[in-house]
């Protein structure tokens, strides 16, 4: 028996996908353009979606109202930026920098907040009914929409980029924006806070144990229910930071940017497989590539290539490319 | 001495439903402690669902379950693992995707991290079962069912607990691999444990067991000390339909 087992398959994809599509985008400048794109929306989604895979692994509960605080985070974002329109419309780099990252940690906060009160009014009611918990998740996300609307209006509102991170760097003859480095870095980063937590703290543990049986972990004497809380909201906040860096991404916002976004983040975790926060990341990046690479190539596919991807891996892996233990 | 004092584990009238099924029909079980009381019965008979019920993790819909002087009938499971209940489940309940280390430090409640752990306790364990320590930093889901089954019950004494309640320990083991349980439990026995089993291996059951309990048809039908029972072919017979 080895020490460590781990199935590094599913972790080639990324570059095998990245490979595969050289040839096909004509030439390497476009091709790093594109992957580079690929990679920070995979960031992006992952941010997002990594809360969501845990909110299922550890409790079942199937959140179709995750959208919403991806929304919510994004329009309180647009609010605190155009309170700071001297810090965001700075060509320096920092001082767009001081903006951001406040707007960032205000829409997680706020998303957060509303998710303590979604998980304990609207999810935990109905703990253990999956149609139940789809359709009131669902409604709460319509109510939230609703509620966005009343305050922010109903109308599409712009969410420009700060000064200095408009624009790209050239690398060669590959243009590569700005903010899209600023997504990888600050997805990274989650990515690595998250890693961290998951796998070197007891609450980490206490977490990945729960996904697999939560039933056992309430037999060795911990309360799942806090945990569940406690990571629903963590999940809520990660979504509206997501939303804020899908705002920034996209330029502009509406009130159903949830909803539409929510449909990328159940694939990514399906391909993942339910669960697991790792899967999550590497579906995250295929979703990510593969848009934008298809989005390239045969433009009119682009709102399938996801789906694709999708059937593909699952032909491949039913249960998703790292299947969570005893589920 | 009072009863409440000599037994540990009182169990009175204790109803359990599931959905529509009915499936404790009042159960009345007592454990003394400090002794091993095996509860045997034939498949159906209601065994596990005791237990489950007794760790809380279905409610009993009527009757009572007190743990020493306290009645936990309508505690959650969280709180009556805290009490000093110790529970192994019939599938071990083991963390797969987590290393041997790593389900040891989850049930170490007071521990931060390994470092934290109990040394004297954990060589003592691992005196018990060589297996964990050998494989201490290897993925559980690696094991094979014998060593898993010695890790679920590691794991259930890594902190000093009153009662330690197992469903089927021997189920699907190797002979070698029961007599190394027999002989761990037998050790855990002698440290003072009280422990609540159940089983379908006789063998096993009689080599281990003070108390016996029987059950059929989600009621406890015979109890009493296990060598009257295993002298008395015909109770055997009519409760079991075997003889020991």
């Amino acid at each position: 028996m080895k020490n460590s087992d781990f199935d590094w398959k599913p972790l080639l994809l990324v570059p095998v996908l990245a490979l595969v599509a050289l040839p096909l985008t004509g030439s390497v400048s476009t091709w790093l353009t594109l992957t580079v794109a690929g990679l920070a929306m995979g960031m992006i989604i992952f941010i997002i979606a990594s809360g969501l895979t845990l909110i299922f692994g550890l409790m079942d509960v199937l959140n179709f109202g995750h959208g919403v605080f991806i929304a919510l985070g994004a329009f309180v974002a647009s609010s605190v930026l155009g309170l700071m329109g001297d810090w965001t419309g700075s060509g320096e780099l920092w001082r767009n920098l001081v903006a951001v990252f406040p707007a960032m940690l205000v829409a997680m906060g706020v998303a957060g907040a509303v998710g303590l009160a979604f998980e304990r009014f609207i999810v935990r009611p109905v703990y253990g009914q999956h149609l139940k918990q789809i359709l009131i998740t669902m409604g709460g996300m319509i109510i939230g929409e609703e509620l966005i609307k009343v305050i922010w209006g109903p109308a599409q509102i712009p969410l420009p980029l700060p000064e200095a991170l408009r624009g790209s760097l050239l690398v060669g003859d590959a243009a590569i924006s700005k903010y899209r480095i600023l997504a990888v870095v600050i997805g990274l980063f989650v990515f690595g806070l998250l890693a961290w937590t998951l796998g070197r703290t007891k609450i980490g543990l206490l977490i990945r144990a729960g996904v697999q049986d939560r039933e056992m972990v309430e037999s060795l004497g911990y309360r799942i229910g806090r945990l569940f809380v406690g990571v629903f909201v963590v999940g809520s906040a990660l979504a509206g930071l997501g939303g804020v860096m899908w705002g920034l991404f996209q330029q502009n916002l509406i009130p159903q940017m949830g909803a539409q976004v929510n449909v990328l983040i159940f694939i990514v975790i399906i391909i993942g497989g339910l669960g697991s926060t790792a899967g999550a990341l590497i579906g995250a990046l295929l979703v990510g590539l593969m848009t934008n690479y298809i989005g390239f190539i045969v433009p009119t596919l682009t709102q399938f290539a996801s789906i694709f991807l999708m059937v593909a891996v699952l032909l491949w892996r039913p249960q998703g490319v790292y299947p969570v233990a005893n589920r | 001495m009072s009863s409440m004092n000599t037994n540990l584990l009182a169990m009175k009238g204790v109803h359990t439903h599931i959905g529509a099924y009915h499936i404790l029909h009042g159960v009345d079980l007592a454990v003394p402690r400090g002794q091993l009381t095996m509860l045997l019965g034939r498949n159906g008979a209601g065994k596990t669902t005791t237990l489950r019920t007794l760790m809380g993790l279905w409610h009993a819909s009527q009757g009572s379950v007190r743990f020493g002087d306290k009645d936990i009938t309508a505690l959650h499971t969280p709180q009556i693992a805290e009490l000093g209940i110790a529970y192994v489940p019939e599938n071990m309940g083991i963390f797969s995707d987590l290393t041997v280390k790593e389900n040891m430090l989850l049930a170490a409640r007071k521990a931060k991290n390994a470092e934290q752990m109990d040394d004297a306790r954990l060589k003592w364990i691992f005196q018990l079962f060589p297996a964990v320590e050998k494989f201490w930093n290897h993925p559980a889901g690696k094991l094979s069912g014998g060593q898993k089954q010695m890790l679920a019950v590691s794991r259930a004494i890594v902190e000093p607990r009153e009662l330690l309640v197992v469903d089927e320990p021997s189920k699907g083991l190797a002979p070698a691999i029961i007599n190394n349980m027999i002989d761990a439990f037998g050790e855990l026995k002698r440290s003072g444990v009280t422990i609540l089993l159940v089983e379908q291996n006789i063998s096993f059951a009689q080599r281990l067991g003070d108390q016996v309990a029987v059950m059929d048809n989600g009621r406890v039908v015979h109890s009493g000390s296990m060598a009257a029972f295993s002298a008395d072919e015909r109770l055997q017979q009519s409760l079991l339909g075997l003889a020991l």
